[in-house]
């Protein structure tokens, strides 16, 4: 039980250090240190597949993307212009009434019941796969289309246009 | 793995959604408060996973997989936005020299 408060401490504090940094570099690396207690997260609830998965697309092929793209920009560097304290604050007090109103209404639901693993092999490989073979076989192909297009839309995008270079 | 999933039993769904919502202010205050166009990419990659393992944790209380199913398209999803999503941070770094985003504020008009 206690292990789910530390980890979502470490998820708290580690979210907060990748907003709060001034280097773009230690930003991705705390993202980096907040997609892992997310997947210890998974683990906690047994969703192994979800676990993998988030640790191999989040942590391994978004995260490389993110620094590449600053080691591109060359961007290791304190170059952000600060804002203005008063639109900072503004920023903060913005976020905090959202987390006040949310927090709120959840407390205002009242008691809530533990969650229950009713179906321990919920999350596995397997269970999801038969799943999503079958019952989404159609969004699964669709997205497959998605990933194409962002590909091609990627490549667009990022080349230098010849006519105007 | 057992006695590690034992250990959730006794958290209440309530701790869950406080955590979450936590974790999509402080993505809501990233967007907010910071000027580079990085960073706030990041905040919104910081929202999205705070909505999955919201969306695991329903999943994991109503005994239902749809949700994980859900959770693995999203993620799919994610991956495209930030493939998109960092090409044009690239495009625009190549026209203004800068990742501020006030310098695009010509988009205002």
């Amino acid at each position: 039980m206690s292990l789910f408060y530390f980890i979502a401490f470490l998820s708290i504090l580690f979210a907060l250090l990748v907003i709060f940094s001034k280097n773009p570099v230690h930003s991705v690396l705390y993202l980096i240190l907040t997609f892992f207690t997310f997947t210890i997260h998974y683990i906690l609830l047994n969703a192994q597949f979800l676990a993998v998965v988030n640790f191999i697309v989040y942590m391994g092929a978004i995260m490389v993307l993110f620094l590449f793209v600053i080691m591109l920009l060359n961007l290791n560097k304190d170059a952000e212009p600060v804002k203005s304290a008063i639109i900072k604050l503004a920023g903060i007090i913005g976020g905090g009434c959202l987390l006040v109103t949310i927090v709120a209404s959840v407390k205002a639901l009242g008691i809530s019941e533990p969650v229950i693993l009713h179906n321990a092999d919920l999350g596995l490989v397997k269970n999801l796969g038969k799943i999503l073979f079958g019952e989404f076989l159609l969004p699964f192909e669709v997205s497959s289309l998605l990933l194409f297009s962002a590909m091609v839309g990627a490549v667009l995008l990022a080349t230098k246009d010849k006519s105007n270079a | 793995m057992d006695t590690l999933t034992q250990n959730i039993q006794t958290i209440p769904l309530n701790h869950y959604i406080i955590l979450c919502s936590i974790i999509f202010s402080i993505g809501v205050m990233g967007v907010l408060i910071r000027r580079n166009a990085i960073v706030i990419f990041m905040s919104v990659e910081l929202m999205l996973n705070a909505v999955n393992l919201l969306l695991t944790v329903f999943s994991a209380y109503r005994g239902d997989a749809t949700g994980q199913v859900f959770v693995f398209f999203i993620m799919a999803l994610a991956a495209a936005e930030v493939a998109v999503g960092l090409s044009i941070i690239v495009m625009i770094y190549r026209n203004t020299n800068s990742l501020d985003i006030n310098v695009l504020n010509r988009l205002k008009w």
